[in-house]
């Protein structure tokens, strides 16, 4: 039996639909501390004094922490980015000023939530009213400036050039002009907030259960700003109500927890954000604006060579800033065959909410740059959306991009025209043109995207040469516990992912047993479980990272028991079979009735060694093993060299038609193609792709972080920001295609994020129902109120231009 | 503030009565008083539903009620759905159809979809999507669970008709 590509029942449900998971909040006893955390209304003020008398005195409050404290005992978080950035002072709270609305300005240990609010609420801060800058390009004038001390608030500028740029300009046929182009803000929202428990007891150390998705590198920040070191820090997280990146950065506020702990003597201090702390102040997604765009294209409509400005909008600190500023350039040509390429890339900070890598991140900013050039172009020089991208898309596998990715495995047509297929281009098609004369306003747009899997963390190092981060690995341990059960362990954190499922698939066939009999330790635990200071659930890396550090240790694990077998049963490894016998899982002698079962191994080696010689020293039956994908640090002057090991790809369609009353784009039909390779588990794939598809498609109808010019947040509560319901999601047809890649033990692909699918392909459809009314789509936010204004405002005279000539007339 | 007033609740059909604060939230009590912690909450705008369960057979949202109101009360909670060993049709559907994924937003939902499967034995897409309408998921794009809460519709049917067949008493 073969488990790997089966849709096995996840293990996580049986939990989870008790009810009993274990997430962050639900620990709880009548002796922790709450924490509150009072934050700033202003996105940019100084604090002129802070009054924490009445707060201390109320009954109930056993400690307050103020920016004084946090001064006296936190050393600022690592900032990554080169100077001037080595500047910035990034606290768990603001000390001299607020620089965004929601900012953390003092915290309330207390018996219950409801007196740690109280608290806060009679804290008395004077704040001295600072002008805000929300709009990037004004920021990078440094008129009005977030960090005095670095002087500027550029926190990344670098420009990417490959290939011979201004020739393919010079000999293009036409050059497309797009003078902005606008990707909002948003993020994924999980359901379940930020959350810790934090107890620093006596001895010093200091223990955490919370929803941090990537706790292997989090440590490595946290542990150096609490002046501990990583071994007395414990992290642990059991279910994860969702990430999607957006709870990587957690950890800034988890401090707050940790500090109060202590300061109350080591008491156990719990912090649950509420979601409209969550919204003001926790993580969005990288907004990003694209200035003077120029698409050089042959007669064909084949695009030799894009130059552009992008204008990266960090918020208020960079945290993981500015890697976003190089992760793009994983998918610097998209799925299209370009070479020639000049970005000039500035990043800036503004009176807003930071932003967190999510789900997507930066290359799905990118991707949707790429796929709007191409969109179009296509419209300006009439060739049809389909036909545009088979000029222009990558169909040599492996590929090389400028910068020296290489695209594994793919098959971009393919997908094209099962996604035609499905949906019934030439049927809508038809439908269009009757659509159009009667005057309604219906699209039908294509987007390609791709979703990179398995970072090579040396493209960190394109940013800043001194960062010590490269390549990439996962752990995992798998041993025989005492009583025989196979247990493994991994630092992967997920949430939501089934990753305790797809490793028991795994290992369930290398073992040759059932994976009921395998199990997977739920969630990270820095104490108890493997990890490496990569391990973490984010940027598409459990199908190559993770199941690889599996497959290895599973391999290690083999190697010994077969040697253990081969000695007790006095057979050849040759001889043995893995498998199930009536003790339960075994090694058999091949055509003989000789077994040895688990149970036995592990009380060889465990309790009852005086049996084994000496050649069996080394077997333990417990063995970790460190996947390390075949990375190597880029060539930072040039920025060149691989910076993922996988690429898998997604191919949507969708038919919109813009109701002429209401400006509602309504989504009439719309199908995803996806392809990662070879598939582990296809309902946890198929559930992945239908979440990102939802993501994207809630991004474009209705989920935007807007900021007044003062820096108040205006969609700062769910209802106001408004995430898709059921009742917004349309029907999805889904299909998929295989390209294993050449890159993974097992063909898989790294995938999860979507590459932001939707947002590129409703862009497109909205587009064409759009552009005979003069309008280019220069936004990939689609919400009724701005469909209406754009409406009223056609802009495709000052937005594009378009210079043709005859090829060879010169 | 601290004037705590006496209020019993009646939880998966065991009846708890605690002083409480006058406010503290329905959810606050099921989650911090009686430990049940399938329970979730994930706004402070009656938005996501995480919180639902069900009063007196009605799915309410419990971060937008009061303990004290719900003094004289049944609630059902996820961590009821179990009978016997036994799991609800609609617990078993979820996991069958991959119906969640960080399970977070899940025994809201379930509670959302138990309602109308008490009240709505047949129920049409629609009327489905109605049902979870006020309940948030972030993970599957909702597609898995109304087709999870419609395959529970129909073995809940097969069973019921099984028995009728049987002679068991309607
Ligand atoms: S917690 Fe969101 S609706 Fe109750
Ligand atoms: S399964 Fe994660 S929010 Fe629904």
């Amino acid at each position: 039996m073969t488990w790997v590509g089966k849709s096995l029942q996840r293990k996580e449900d049986g939990r989870l639909i008790r009810g009993q998971g274990l997430f962050a909040d639900d620990e709880h006893s009548d002796s922790m501390l709450h924490l509150y955390i009072l934050r700033s209304p202003y996105a940019h003020a100084r604090i002129a004094s802070i009054d924490v008398s009445a707060a201390q005195a109320l009954p109930g409050v056993a400690c307050v922490l103020t920016g004084s404290d946090i001064k006296e005992q936190c050393v600022p978080y690592m900032q990554l980015g080169p100077a001037p950035c080595d500047k910035i002072v990034d606290l768990p709270l603001a000390t001299d000023k607020v620089i965004f609305q929601g900012e953390p300005v003092a915290a309330v240990a207390a018996d219950s939530a409801a007196i740690a609010m109280d608290a806060g609420l009679l804290i008395e801060v004077e704040y001295e009213m600072l002008d805000a800058v929300v709009d990037p390009e004004e920021a990078l004038e440094d008129k009005i400036l977030l960090h005095e001390a670095a002087a500027t608030n550029r926190t990344y500028h670098d420009v990417f050039e490959y290939g011979e740029v201004d020739k393919a300009f010079s000999d293009a046929a036409h050059v497309v002009k797009i003078n902005r182009l606008h990707f909002h803000r948003f993020a994924s929202t999980p359901v379940e907030n930020n959350a810790c428990t934090a107890e620093w007891n006596q001895r010093g150390d200091l223990d955490f259960l919370c929803n941090n998705s990537f706790a292997g590198f989090s440590m490595q920040l946290l542990a150096p700003s609490l002046r501990l070191p990583v071994e007395k820090l414990r992290i642990r997280s059991y279910d994860i109500g969702g990430s999607f990146g957006v709870k990587i950065w957690n950890y800034v506020y988890m401090a707050l927890a940790a500090l109060a702990s202590r300061k109350c003597g080591g008491r156990k201090v719990k912090w649950s954000e509420t979601r409209t702390e969550h919204l003001q102040g926790s993580g969005h997604g990288n907004e990003r604006t694209f200035l003077d765009t120029e698409v050089a294209l042959d007669k064909d409509g084949v695009i030799t060579a894009i130059k552009s400005r992008h204008i990266d909008d960090c918020g208020a600190y960079p945290r993981y800033e500015p890697l976003g500023c190089i992760i793009w350039a994983q998918v610097l040509p998209a799925t299209y065959g370009v070479r020639n390429f000049r970005i000039d890339f500035t990043q800036t900070v503004t009176n807003k909410c930071p932003v967190v890598p999510n789900r997507g991140y930066s290359r799905m900013q990118h991707l949707w740059f790429m796929e709007r050039i191409v969109d179009i172009c296509a419209h300006e020089l009439a060739i049809p959306a389909d036909e545009m991208r088979l000029k222009n898309y990558i169909r040599e596998f492996p590929y090389e991009t400028p910068n020296g990715c290489i695209y594994d495995s793919g098959n971009y047509p393919a997908m094209l025209e099962k996604a035609k297929q499905m949906i019934d281009w030439d049927g809508w098609k038809q439908k269009q043109i009757e659509a159009r004369e009667q005057g309604r306003l219906l699209g039908i747009g294509i987007g390609t995207t791709l979703d990179s899997g398995t970072n090579n963390f040396g493209q960190a190092q394109i940013m800043n040469p001194n960062l010590p981060f490269s390549g990439n690995s996962e752990v995992c341990i798998i041993c025989l516990d005492l009583d025989g059960s196979v247990v493994v362990s991994l630092g992967t954190g997920p949430s939501g992912q089934g990753h305790e499922t797809t490793t028991s698939q795994v290992v369930a066939d290398e073992l040759n047993i059932d994976p009921s009999m395998i199990t997977v330790r739920t969630g990270f635990d820095s104490a108890w479980n493997a990890f490496s200071g990569h391990s973490g659930t984010y940027a598409s890396q459990f199908a190559v990272s993770g199941l690889s550090a599996v497959y290895g240790a599973c391999q290690k694990l083999k190697a010994q028991m077969r040697q253990l077998a081969g000695f007790m049963l006095k057979a050849d490894a040759a001889e043995l079979e893995f498998g199930v016998g009536e003790e339960g899982p075994q090694l058999s002698v091949k055509g003989t009735d000789k077994s040895i079962n688990y149970w036995f191994m592990s009380n060889l080696v465990n309790s009852n060694n005086a049996l084994l010689d000496d050649s069996l020293a080394d077997v333990t039956l417990n063995v970790r093993h460190v996947y390390r994908p075949p990375f190597e640090v880029p060539d930072t002057e040039k920025k060149f060299g691989n910076l993922t090991l996988t690429y898998a790809a997604q191919l949507h369609i969708a038919v919109v038609e813009i109701d002429t009353d209401t400006c509602r784009p309504n989504i009439l039909a719309y199908a995803a193609i996806d392809d990662c390779g070879k598939v582990i588990n296809p309902q946890i794939v198929n559930g992945q792709v239908a979440g990102g598809t939802a993501h994207g498609i809630g991004a474009v109808l209705m989920e935007s972080f807007d900021y007044d010019e003062v820096g108040n947040l205006l969609t700062a509560t769910f209802s106001d920001y408004c995430p898709l319901t059921v009742m917004n999601m349309p029907d999805v047809q889904y299909g998929s295609i295989e390209t294993p890649s050449p890159f993974s033990y097992n063909g898989a692909k790294g995938m999860g994020e979507g590459g932001g699918a939707p947002l590129h392909t409703l862009s497109a459809a909205i587009q064409d129902a759009l552009y005979a009314e003069g309008i280019i789509v220069t936004d990939s936010h689609h919400s009724a109120p701005r469909v209406f204004e754009r409406l009223r405002a056609p802009n495709r005279e000052a937005t594009v231009s378009v210079e043709s000539r005859r090829v060879g007339a010169q | 503030m601290n004037d705590r007033i006496l209020i019993t609740v009646t939880v998966n059909g065991a009846p708890h009565e605690r002083e409480v604060e006058p406010r503290l939230l329905l959810v606050q009590f099921i989650r911090e008083e009686l430990g049940l912690t399938g329970t979730h909450i994930g706004c402070d705008t009656s938005y996501c539903g995480a919180c639902t369960v069900l009063l007196n057979d009605l799915p309410i949202k419990s971060c937008t009620m009061l303990a004290v109101q719900a003094d004289g009360y049944e609630v059902r909670t996820v961590e009821g759905l179990e009978k016997d060993g036994k799991l609800h049709a609609v617990q078993d559907a979820f996991s069958e159809h991959h119906a969640l994924q960080c399970g977070y937003c899940t025994p809201g939902m379930l509670m959302s979809a138990c309602h109308l499967l008490e009240t709505n034995a047949r129920p049409t897409d629609l009327e489905i999507r109605k049902s979870i309408q006020g309940n948030l998921c972030r993970c599957t794009g909702y597609s898995n669970i109304i087709k999870a809460i419609a395959s529970a519709a129909d073995k809940i049917q097969e069973v019921s008709g099984q028995e009728v067949a049987g002679g068991n008493p309607v």
